[in-house]
Order: structure tokens, then C-alpha cells, then sequence
């Protein structure tokens, strides 16, 4: 009975199971078309995607390259710091995971969260940086929690160390985070966001040779980020280092000299124009820049009024006050204005026109030549000769002296000061030069700018009578097994041209003010070396003379620049004391200082008995704690400009 | 006549290259099974020696099934409905859970899946309803009532467990017994336009959110690159990094670093194409696609209608499971938890398919008794 319907309607079913069997057919044959076009269309890029999966590459950080002193000794080096790094993508839940972290560090989870979110944008596989610098316990705590912690790796890299803290901080610089601005650019297009660039100093300016090229180790993962195996490595070219014309001895002292004040010196070699110290004082801790900045410290910074992040010997812009006198000296010389026996009359102040311009002795220093004039600072003297030599000329020798311009010492943003010219001032403020305005250029103030690399290079010419060495800081550069890839010397820019016997009537000058009785700058003598300098003061700004409480930030400049040894020059210095008052008791003490390390270092000076430095450094904190006392101490070894 | 016996005209009429089909797509399997596991590092008994173990006893159950003459189960069809009916209700109330699914039934030393069995005797119950239906013409919608109380019944109750993917296949097979008995034109319309509001109904009500996400991420993996379309752009990529010849035994990277998941079950096409290619999927296709239409070819020369009913039903069976398993791991379909018939590892796969292909056989060896 069933057998009945089917029978009636069996070919109905046969056709029907055709259709279901072409079904069938056709929809694997649709299967096939996709297997066709996954495995033969597009297996390439499958293919792509499927070593991406299983293949990464790690980058491997290139050590910087060390910075040393002239004699190899350590000024920033490397040392090994373990950082928590994550790859994102083998991260499943970042929640857990930070939470977990910042329980195992004891590290703010919202910092981690930052983070995190920060790196997110970064590369695929690139590592995260959570933290770095942690300690051994902390990494041994990570390493036994590994299996809660997917994703997470613990990576040694080499991170900046320098054994001396703040020592030549300015000179140094430091290193940070690459900025989004920086990577922009050209220079730095083999970087990748978050890697370290020189930041200032000598980190900055030699970056390209500091910093070595990563490596990278490509390595094969599981899906759950493990790593299998090393498929291959480039290891990391480690950065050149940079040996310095620095003695670190040396910049020891010379910062020490400063104790708590303000201020900049430069000490070059007269006869190559090597820089042998390079003081910007108070310094700032360059550690500090390269991982988390305490904000504290950072206000600390930005607050002092000693402006520590400056770098006052390459940036700071100061009148040179007195010490330009030997540049107005000279151009009288040179042009014949006067020899050493010309006599002007001090009587304590010159009248010129309506205006009068005072010495800074108000009781005049009677009949004064060209040495005398030097060695007690006689502002009159120079006003008569500055006002006869107009402002043109005296710039013609000041340039000479290549006062005005950038040294090119080779770090960036050097400054060049400023040396005012009759055109200068049509160009710059469209009014025409005054007579009047000649007399302040002539002792080194008004318009007239320089830097402390200015000072000392001046110094220099006119102790090795003519040559103008270019200050240069790099002695050597060598590659990672010490072998020298480069070699600077000393390079002559300019030979002023200044009659010899010139020189010798400016530098008897400047003997005479070390060395002489009522000489400005006793302070720097000393007895073992024949020191040639002088004493600067500059003004700030124009105030009446008042007792006492001027603040800190009006008080003048205090200046000395000197060289030794007189008869046969080695070392020139130039010291700037922010606010310091007066060069004679403020700054020349730090330049004799500085020079008696230098002979010390040399073996000239036995290394002193311990009273006498002692008592200089006692001198020298009464002079910062208590200004007023100074002050009066400053008129009767007096120094410089009104 | 319908007595359960062996005679030697049933051994001489068994269908020994059907079950070479079946043993060699069972032999690729296992061979698939020990690469896809050999990253694995389990200790115990390894997978494709388990799987062995499961293809004995599919091979066991093909010998009992097809010593029970089929007619038998036409007449007790009805009765295993009911049990079945019946456990699935009890599975509701006392199954045992595993991963937010209630699918099994302790029974002490094993545990069964009702819903699994309930694919076999839901066929055995169409079939016989067809079978019986006394109509001069094709199927038309009041004629579909009971069948569609029939499974819709099972159906709903599979799907609470929560089994999307069973309940689904249930329903297609059922739907392939009725094409083949017969749908009037407008009577196929018209369920083809009601389906429109149920999908609706169904999105909006019914599906649970991961299985909304399954779907939403099937047809936009980069939606969830790392959460569940990961499993999709992961096999595609083990599938496509294949290319025409394959990378080779144990050496597809996709399937040895386990960037596959469930490679050794429902992924193991994925990893058999990575390491084999387009020449070893297009082997695979072949094979099973030869299985399909030897199954219909049963159909077709069985000379009763609840047989025929019976090997269609098998047929879908096997056909729906291998389609919606390659599709999904070739990113044709969402990922729903269908393994590859005779082929993953698993033993309530391997029963059914082989119970399935018990029935096969069984139809086959009896095709000149009637």
C-alpha cells in the first residue's frame, strides 16, 4: 500500500533527486571556487599575514656612546637598567593586567594607564615601555608571576649614567624622549617614537655619532605571544664616544670655585684654542631628563633665580664692563691716539656736553697713563679715549678680536654678543649715533654684549698676541674599541692683526692689576705663577648708589678674564659671577682659583696646605650669605664701571 | 521478513567501496588530528589514537545498525520521537552545563547529548510521516502543519540549551526530506516570505549576544580582530597561507604555533588545507562531495519510500554538516560549532556519522528484498 503512491509518482522523485545531487555539486563546486580564491588569488598575501603572525621583530637598543675628558676618564656612560615592557597585541584583557602589574611594582595605576594608552598608537608588535628602571627584586618578583602576566617582558637596556651627577651639566646635556616635532624631521627619520635623543650639549650636537644604529632580532611566537626561537639577529652598532678637550680635575674646581653662585667661566688653552673647562653654575642633575622628571624638582628648577637650565657660558649674553677696556686700549694704540706715556687727568667724572659720566672712584684717580689706567680701572681714562676713537673704530678692533659673532665651538644656539657700530644702530633703530653713547662701548657696557667663550677667547688672542683660536671641545672621536675615527687640532680663524708692542703695553697693563698694589684684580694672584687679568663690572641696570638692599637680581655682573703664566701664556680664563657685584672680589678669586688648578694639575704649584683653601672657601661663602659686607669690601678693592 | 538476520546475501550485497569512501576520509582525519595536536603537549592518550578508538567503535555501530533490517525503525520511529522528546526535557531540567551550554546527560560512566541523537531519529520520524502521507500532490502549507509541530517542538527545545547550531542543522535536514517529497510552488513562496519577520522575530528576541556577535563579526571580522572574528581572519589566513601545494605535514605555522583555535575539532579542515593546499582541500571536496552523491544514488535506487526518505535524510545530514563546517572555517559562514563529519576529532561526531552511515549501508545491502 505504501509501495502505491511512490510507484505512481517514482519518476517525480528521480527528478527531483537529480536536482538535489546538481545542488549538491554546485555548492561544492562554490566551496572550491572559495578554496581557489583564498589558496591560489590570494595565498601570497595569506601568506604575509601568516608570517606576520608568527615572526617579530625586536628591536634592540644600540648603547649610546660615552662622552670622556681629555685624559679617558668617564664623564656619561652606560650602565643596565631592566624596563617592563608589553606588546599589545598579545595582551587580552589590559585591565587585569595593569592592575596586576601595578600591585607587583606598587606603581600608580593611572600612570600605567597613560601608558599604555600612549604606546597603543605606536607600531604593531612595537614594545610598550611601563616602567623602567626597576630593580632586580622587582624583576625576579615579574619573572615568577610570568604566567599571570601574558604579554609581558622584562628587557635590559643600556640607560645614560653619569658618575659625576651635575658636573658639566650644560656641557653634557642630556638625553630624552624623542619629541613628535623632532621626528618630523629629516635628521632623525631613521627614529622611531620613543627612542632617546641627545637633548642638549654635547648629547645634542654629536647626536649622529652618540648614537649608534639598533639592531633588531627577529624572533618566532606562539598565538599566545611566547617566544619559540631566534630565526635571526643584527646586533646593535654601539654609538662612537666622544672624548673631550675637557680636564675633568680641572671643571671640578673650577665649578667648586662658584660654590652657591650664579655664573659662567670658560679656561682655553691660549695656544689651540682648547676648551679645558666649561662651567655653567649652578648645574641640574641630566639623570633627571631621562626618565620620570619629579615635578617638585622640575618647579625647583624653574623657580630658582639662578636659572640653572641655562647655559650661561654659551648662551649667557653679559656687557664685559671693564674687560673691554683692553679693546678700547688697543684701538688707541693701534691708531695712535696714545702710547704709554700719554696722561689724562681723573678728577672722578667726565663731562661731555650736557651729560656727566662718572668714574667709579667718585674721588677721581688724578694723572693716569694706560697703565695705571688699566691696573686701577680709571673710567675717565677710557672715556676721553673712547669719545676720540668714536664708536666705529673701537668696534673695528673689538672685531678683530672676533668679539660679536658666534665662536662655532660646535654646540647649537652659541650666541655672538653684540658690538654696536654707528651703521648698527642706523640699521637696528633707525636713529643716527650719538657721541654720548660712545663713552659707555668704551668701557664695555651700553650696547655692548659678549659671551663668556667671547671673554676668554679675547683674553687668549691678547695673550698669544694675535692668533684667534677657534674654542673647540671635541678632541676626539673614537670608535667603541677606543680606536680614533677623528682628530681635531687647533684651528686659526683670524690673525688680528695688532702691532706686537700694543700688546705688550696691555698686557704690562694687566700684570700690574694682579700684581701691583691697588691693582683691581689681587684677588686672582698668585705667587707661584705670574697671573695677567682684568676686572669687569656691569650694570644691570642704572640704579643710584644705595646702601644695602639691592635685590639680587639688579646687582651688578661681577667679571675677570686672565691669563698665565704673563711671560710665556698656557691657560686663559674668563668668569662671569651673575650678580656678583664686583669683579674684583667676586670673580677674579674664581679665576685664581681655577688657574692655580690648572698649575696644580700641571705640577707647577705643590697641591696646597689645607688652611689656605680653607680660608678662600670661607672668603668666599661670607661673600655670597652676606652682600653687604661685600659690597663695602668691594669699594676698597674696587673693580670697574659705575 | 523484516526479522533482524545476516544472510549472505546482505554480506554480498554490502557496499564495500562506500566504506572505503568513508575509511579513507576517516584515515585522512586521523592523520590531520596528530599534526593539528602534535603542538598540543598533553600528556595521556594522544587525540588521533582516541580518535582511532571512536572510528572502531562508529565501525561497530555501522555492523549493528545495518544488521537491523531498516524497516524496524520505521515502526519504532514514533517511539524513539518521544524518548528523545522526553530526554531533551530532561536535559532542560537536570543536564549537565559545559561552557554556558546545557547539551549533556550524565549517565554515570558516560554522557550522552540527546540533542545529537535526536538528528538520526529525527530523520527515522520525517520519514516515516512522509512515507505515510496520503496526498495526489505536492506538499502544500496545510499539509505541513504536524511536520512543522514535529520538529519545531525538538527544535525550540535544542535551541534553549543553548545549541544554534544543532537546531539549525535539524531544521535543514528536515527541510531537505520535504524538498525532496515535494513543496507546491506557492506553498515555497510563501515560507520563503514568512522567514523574512521570523529572522527578525529571531535577532530581536531570541539570539543570545554572543551569538549575535557571531554573526555581526562573520560579516564583519575586522569588527573584533582579537575576540571572536579572531577565529575567522585566523583561519582564513591558515587556509589562504596554504597556497596550491600546502606547507606541508606538521609545518603549517598557523596549526603548530596555535594561531587556529579548536584546530584538532571544528577548525581541522582549516589546518588540513594549510599544510596540504588547494590540491589537498580540492582532494577533501572531492571526497566528500563523491559520499553526498553516493548517498542520493542510495536514495534513489531504494525501492521503498521510507527508505529513500530515510537515505535523503542521512544525506542532508552529512551534506549540511560538511558545507556549514568548510564554509565556516573558509569564511563562508559564522562560526557555529558544526564539526567536519568522519573527519574532526570527536567521538559524538564520529557516532552519529557513522550511525548515519549504518543506516546507508543498511538501505544499500536491502535494495532487492522489497
Amino acid at each position: 500500500m505504501k509501495g502505491e503512491r511512490f510507484i505512481r509518482e517514482e519518476r517525480a522523485f528521480g527528478k527531483r533527486l537529480v536536482w538535489l545531487s546538481v545542488f549538491a555539486a554546485t555548492v561544492f563546486f562554490l566551496l572550491l571556487l572559495r578554496l581557489w580564491y583564498l589558496q591560489i588569488l590570494n595565498a601570497g598575501d595569506f601568506l604575509a599575514l601568516s608570517e606576520n603572525n608568527r615572526l617579530r621583530l625586536v628591536p634592540l637598543a644600540a648603547p649610546r656612546g660615552a662622552i670622556l675628558d681629555r685624559n679617558g676618564k668617564v664623564l656619561v656612560g652606560n650602565t643596565p637598567s631592566f624596563s617592563l615592557a608589553v606588546i599589545q597585541q598579545d595582551v587580552k584583557d589590559s585591565d587585569t593586567l595593569l592592575s596586576r602589574i601595578s600591585r607587583l611594582l606598587q606603581m600608580d595605576v593611572d600612570e600605567l594607564l597613560d601608558k599604555w594608552e600612549k604606546g597603543r598608537k605606536r607600531a604593531k608588535f612595537y614594545p610598550i615601555f611601563l616602567a623602567s628602571g626597576i630593580s632586580r627584586d622587582q624583576v625576579e618578583l615579574l619573572e615568577e608571576n610570568r604566567l599571570h602576566l601574558p604579554g609581558v617582558d622584562v628587557e635590559m637596556k643600556p640607560v645614560r649614567e653619569y658618575p659625576n651627577g651635575t658636573l658639566a651639566s650644560h656641557l653634557l646635556g642630556h638625553i630624552g624622549e624623542i619629541s613628535e616635532d623632532e621626528l618630523q624631521r629629516a635628521e632623525f627619520s631613521a627614529y622611531h617614537a620613543g627612542d632617546y635623543v641627545g637633548k642638549g650639549g654635547v648629547e645634542r650636537s654629536w647626536e649622529k655619532e652618540l648614537h649608534g644604529a639598533d639592531g633588531g632580532r627577529q624572533i618566532e611566537v606562539d598565538a599566545r605571544g611566547r617566544v619559540l626561537r631566534t630565526m635571526s639577529e643584527g646586533s646593535p652598532t654601539v654609538g662612537n664616544t666622544i672624548m673631550l678637550t675637557i680636564d675633568l680635575e680641572l671643571q671640578k674646581l673650577a665649578e667648586a670655585a662658584f660654590g652657591a653662585q650664579a655664573g659662567a667661566a670658560v679656561a682655553m688653552d691660549v695656544n689651540t684654542g682648547e676648551i679645558l673647562a666649561f662651567v655653567s653654575n649652578p648645574g641640574f642633575d641630566p639623570a633627571l631628563f631621562t626618565g620620570r622628571m619629579p615635578p617638585e624638582k622640575w618647579k625647583a628648577y624653574l623657580e630658582d633665580k639662578r636659572h640653572p637650565l641655562e647655559n650661561k657660558a654659551l648662551k649667557g649674553q653679559y656687557p664685559p664692563g671693564s674687560t673691554f677696556k683692553i679693546i678700547t686700549a688697543i684701538a688707541g694704540l693701534e691708531e695712535g691716539l696714545i702710547d704709554a706715556n700719554t696722561t689724562v687727568n681723573c678728577s672722578g667724572s667726565y663731562k661731555l656736553g650736557k651729560q656727566t659720566f662718572k668714574c667709579w672712584d667718585k674721588h677721581g684717580h688724578g694723572p693716569v697713563n694706560l697703565r695705571r689706567a688699566l691696573k686701577e680701572s680709571c673710567d675717565v681714562y677710557f672715556y676721553q679715549l673712547g669719545e676720540r676713537l668714536g664708536v666705529d673704530r673701537i668696534a673695528k678692533y673689538a672685531k678683530k678680536l672676533n668679539l660679536g659673532a658666534p665662536m662655532g665651538i660646535g654646540l647649537e644656539n652659541e650666541k655672538g654678543g653684540l658690538i654696536p657700530t654707528a651703521e648698527w644702530k642706523e640699521k637696528k633703530q633707525g636713529t643716527k649715533w650719538f657721541r654720548g653713547e660712545t663713552l659707555p662701548v668704551s668701557i664695555g657696557q651700553g650696547y655692548v654684549l659678549t659671551t663668556p667663550i667671547q671673554l676668554a677667547s679675547m683674553i687668549a688672542t691678547v695673550a698669544n698676541e694675535g692668533t684667534v683660536y677657534r674654542p673647540y671641545l671635541i678632541k676626539k672621536v673614537l670608535d667603541k674599541d677606543g680606536a680614533v675615527l677623528r682628530e681635531f687640532g687647533p684651528t686659526a680663524v683670524a690673525k688680528a692683526d695688532v702691532k706686537s708692542t700694543s700688546y705688550r703695553l696691555v698686557k704690562e697693563g694687566l700684570l700690574a692689576v694682579v700684581n701691583e698694589s691697588k691693582g683691581t684684580g689681587g684677588m686672582a694672584r698668585l705667587y707661584e705663577v705670574k697671573v695677567a687679568g682684568k676686572t669687569g663690572t656691569s650694570q644691570v641696570v642704572k640704579l643710584p648708589a644705595r646702601k644695602g638692599g639691592i635685590p639680587y637680581e639688579r646687582r651688578d655682573h661681577a667679571l675677570f678674564v686672565a691669563f698665565a703664566p704673563y711671560d710665556k701664556p698656557e691657560i686663559a680664563v674668563a668668569v662671569v659671577v651673575e650678580h656678583g657685584e664686583h669683579g674684583g672680589s667676586a670673580a677674579a678669586p674664581i679665576a685664581g682659583k681655577i688657574l692655580r688648578a690648572y698649575f696644580e694639575g700641571k705640577g707647577v704649584i705643590k697641591r696646597p696646605v689645607r688652611e689656605t683653601e680653607d680660608e678662600t672657601g670661607a672668603d668666599e661663602e661670607d661673600a655670597e650669605a652676606t652682600p653687604a659686607v661685600l659690597r663695602r669690601e668691594g669699594e676698597s678693592v674696587p673693580g670697574g664701571t659705575e | 521478513m523484516k526479522l533482524a538476520f545476516i544472510d549472505r546475501r546482505l554480506v554480498a550485497n554490502f557496499d564495500w567501496k562506500l566504506l572505503a569512501l568513508v575509511l579513507t576520509i576517516a584515515a585522512v582525519g586521523v592523520f590531520n588530528i596528530y599534526s593539528a595536536t602534535a603542538s598540543y603537549g598533553i600528556s595521556g592518550t594522544p587525540y588521533h589514537v582516541r580518535q582511532l578508538y571512536w572510528i572502531v567503535l562508529g565501525l561497530s555501530l555501522v555492523v549493528l545498525s545495518c544488521s537491523i533490517d531498516y524497516h524496524l525503525f520505521e515502526d519504532f520511529s514514533y517511539w524513539f520521537y518521544g524518548i528523545l522528546v522526553f530526554l531533551l526535557l530532561v536535559v532542560l531540567v537536570a543536564g549537565r552545563t559545559s561552557m554556558g551550554a546545557t547539551r549533556w546527560l550524565s549517565l554515570g560512566f558516560f554522557n550522552i547529548q540527546p540533542s545529537e541523537i535526536m538528528k538520526i531519529v529525527m530523520i527515522m520520524a520525517t520519514a516515516r510521516y512522509f512515507a505515510n502521507l496520503q496526498v495526489p500532490h505536492s506538499l502544500r502549507l496545510r499539509d505541513l502543519g504536524l511536520p512543522f509541530l514535529l520538529v519545531g517542538g525538538p527544535v525550540l527545545l535544542i535551541m534553549k540549551q543553548p545549541d544554534l547550531g544543532t537546531a539549525i542543522l535539524v531544521a535543514l535536514i528536515v527541510a531537505s526530506i520535504m524538498l525532496y517529497v515535494g513543496i507546491s510552488p506557492a506553498t515555497l513562496a510563501t515560507l520563503a516570505l514568512s522567514a523574512v519577520p521570523a529572522i527578525y522575530m529571531g535577532w530581536h528576541f531570541y539570539l543570545r549576544d554572543y551569538q549575535k556577535n557571531r554573526i555581526l563579526n562573520f560579516l564583519n571580522p575586522e569588527r573584533d580582530p582579537l575576540g571572536s572574528g579572531y577565529h575567522i581572519i585566523q583561519s582564513k589566513i591558515a587556509v589562504g597561507s596554504g597556497g596550491p601545494f600546502g606547507k606541508g605535514f606538521l609545518a603549517g605555522t598557523q596549526s603548530q604555533l596555535r594561531f587556529l583555535p579548536e584546530q584538532h575539532t571544528d577548525f581541522a579542515f582549516s589546518v588540513f588545507a594549510e599544510e596540504w593546499g588547494f590540491a589537498g582541500g580540492m582532494f577533501m571536496l572531492t571526497l566528500y562531495v563523491v559520499l553526498i552523491l553516493w548517498g542520493l544514488d542510495i536514495a534513489r535506487k531504494c525501492n521503498d519510500y521510507f527508505g529513500s526518505l530515510l537515505a535523503v535524510g542521512v544525506t542532508a545530514m552529512l551534506f549540511w554538516h560538511i558545507v556549514i563546517n568548510i564554509g565556516m572555517v573558509i569564511g563562508l559562514f559564522p562560526v557555529v560549532g558544526v564539526p567536519l563529519p568522519l573527519f574532526s576529532y570527536g567521538g559524538t561526531s564520529m557516532i552519529t556519522s557513522m550511525v548515519g552511515m549504518g543506516i546507508l549501508f543498511n538501505i544499500r545491502m536491502r535494495r532487492f528484498m522489497f
